[in-house]
């Protein structure tokens, strides 16, 4: 018990050491764009300083929480949709070697329609909502989702399976306690990217929608020329998105993934 | 156990076979590669279902040690070994007494219990896969070339340890293989099979308990078998461009 605790400890201070690496990035990045200020001037390209502060701004003005929290729950919903309807359906083509090739030419058609079409279309049917957005992530999400659960269910190690049958493990679990597992490893990247997608797929449909949220305060700072405040308002979005996949997503799958961990050579246990 | 024979697939990889092992009885059914001894061992436990043929099983269960591992990457040592346990449902304040008594029964260390399959050498990992298999106390054992994979010292341990545990436990057990020697210093009989997979050749009874016998004895009844018995001419064919 102890040790499960401390084992995960180490774990998250290994992780924030790491973060060092993670902001030198992102203070080169920072550097460039600083660079590119000084040559094009505030209207173009607003400092770096400049746009947090105008970040800041907009979070003590407390009308940003309020827009951040609207556009996050609209990711939020479209993205926990996409992940049902994606997992679920996933594994059952998975399993099914028919469905999954009933299923690859619609999925085909599917992501060669582009999300912008998909908005258009949402606003005719649901009008300047909550379904819009949502119908439009839940539309670009799906299918890496469902890929990456038909990946897992269709690559899982059969040996295991056998083990488990000798065993006396029926179907079902032989599904919740092998395969769930190695379906999984191969979901969890794809949700990853769904979830990523979702944020910005739920701006972009936002903006475009006129559905208020972040991308509407975007649409706004834009007829203003608002420059500061549009990249403000892009450096929150992306905030929010890495909270979120940081927060949620990335322990869990640091959990299931504890034993890839002690394989490698500093993580070996004597 | 009595009375198994099958024909299996369209292209009959097996035909009219048939054997039975009595209770405490190490049968062991060696064959040349491709012959298709590992899918009788599979038959048998219940894994394929055969064409045609029938199986009459006589144990209370059974366990199988397969020729790779097969561990749960993701579960420790102590979770794999507890597996059948929960498949069983054994409560869980149980299990740890009983997996500890497995693990020390395959010649596992406590501290290596906590540790990853990733984390263990080849013969480590075969060894929690016989702790595995033997947790449960199963009356049937299937090995299904167990040892192929290790080098000579190693599968000579891993044999003495199948060897103790059968004595130990006695169970009965149908152990796979394609070597010989393993067969000899293993088993009770040794069952041979047609290198066409058409029925099962011949049988013989090797004298003595496996717990009992002497080293120079194995090799002297292999020296035996390969030179004067006509029933293991073909055991070291191998034509691997005939059979696929």
């Amino acid at each position: 018990m102890i040790r499960a605790v401390t084992d995960r400890l180490s774990r998250l201070g290994r992780f924030l050491w790491s973060a060092w690496a993670g902001l030198a990035g992102l203070c080169l990045l920072a550097a460039l764009w600083q660079l590119g200020h000084e040559a094009y001037g505030s209207f173009i390209l607003p400092a770096p300083l400049e746009t947090l502060q105008a970040a800041s701004a907009l979070i003590r003005e407390g009308e940003a929480q309020a827009l951040l929290w609207l556009t996050s729950l609209r990711a939020a919903l479209g993205f926990a949709l996409a992940a049902v309807i994606g997992t679920v359906a996933g594994v059952i083509a998975g399993y099914s070697p028919a469905i999954l090739r009933l299923s690859r030419p619609v999925l085909t058609v599917v992501i060669g329609v582009p999300p912008i079409a998909w908005i258009v279309l949402a606003i005719i049917w649901f009008g300047a909502s909550m379904m819009t957005v949502a119908l439009t992530i839940v539309i670009s999400g799906t299918p890496v989702v469902f890929m990456g659960a038909v990946e897992g269910v269709t690559t899982r190690d059969r040996g295991l399976d056998a083990m488990a049958e000798v065993f006396g493990a029926g179907p079902i679990r032989r599904f919740t306690h092998i395969a769930s597992r190695q379906i999984a490893a191969h979901l969890l990247p794809a949700l990853v990217l769904a979830l990523g997608s979702a944020f910005k797929v739920a701006v972009m449909a936002e903006l475009l929608s006129n559905a208020g949220g972040v991308g509407g305060a975007l649409a706004r700072a834009r007829s203003m020329l608002d420059i500061s405040g549009a990249m403000a308002w892009v450096l929150l979005a992306v905030a929010v998105l890495i909270v979120a996949e940081y927060a949620v997503l990335r322990p869990i799958q640091a959990e299931l993934e504890r034993w890839r961990e002690a394989a490698r050579p500093w993580g070996v246990k004597h | 156990m009595q009375g198994v024979s099958h024909s299996y697939f369209g292209r009959k990889v097996l035909d009219g076979i048939g054997f039975s092992i009595g209770e405490g009885e190490v049968v062991s059914l060696v064959g040349p590669s491709g012959s298709g001894k590992s899918t009788i061992a599979h038959i048998a436990a219940g894994l394929i279902t055969p064409r045609s043929g029938r199986i009459t099983r006589g144990y209370r269960h059974h366990a199988m040690v397969f020729q790779e591992p097969r561990l749960m990457p993701w579960a420790t040592v102590a979770g794999n070994i507890a597996f059948p346990l929960k498949m069983a449902h054994v409560p869980r304040e149980t299990r740890v007494s009983r997996v500890l008594a497995a693990a020390l029964a395959a010649g596992l260390m406590p501290e290596d219990l906590d540790k990853y399959p990733v984390e263990l050498s080849g013969g480590m990992r075969q060894r929690s896969a016989i702790a595995r298999a033997l947790v449960t106390e199963p009356d049937f054992l299937y090995f299904d070339e167990p040892f192929t994979a290790l080098d000579v010292a190693l599968k000579r341990r891993m044999q003495d340890l199948v060897i103790a545990a059968a004595a130990a436990a006695r169970f009965s057990a149908l152990f796979i293989t394609h070597d010989l020697m393993e067969a000899i210093r293993i088993s009770h009989r040794i069952l041979v099979l047609d290198p066409m997979g058409q029925g099962i050749t011949g049988e013989r009874i090797i004298a003595g308990d496996p717990a009992t016998r002497s080293e120079p004895s194995v090799f002297a009844q292999r020296e035996a078998f390969l030179g004067e018995d006509p029933l293991f001419a073909h055991i070291h064919d191998l034509d691997e461009r005939l059979r696929p």
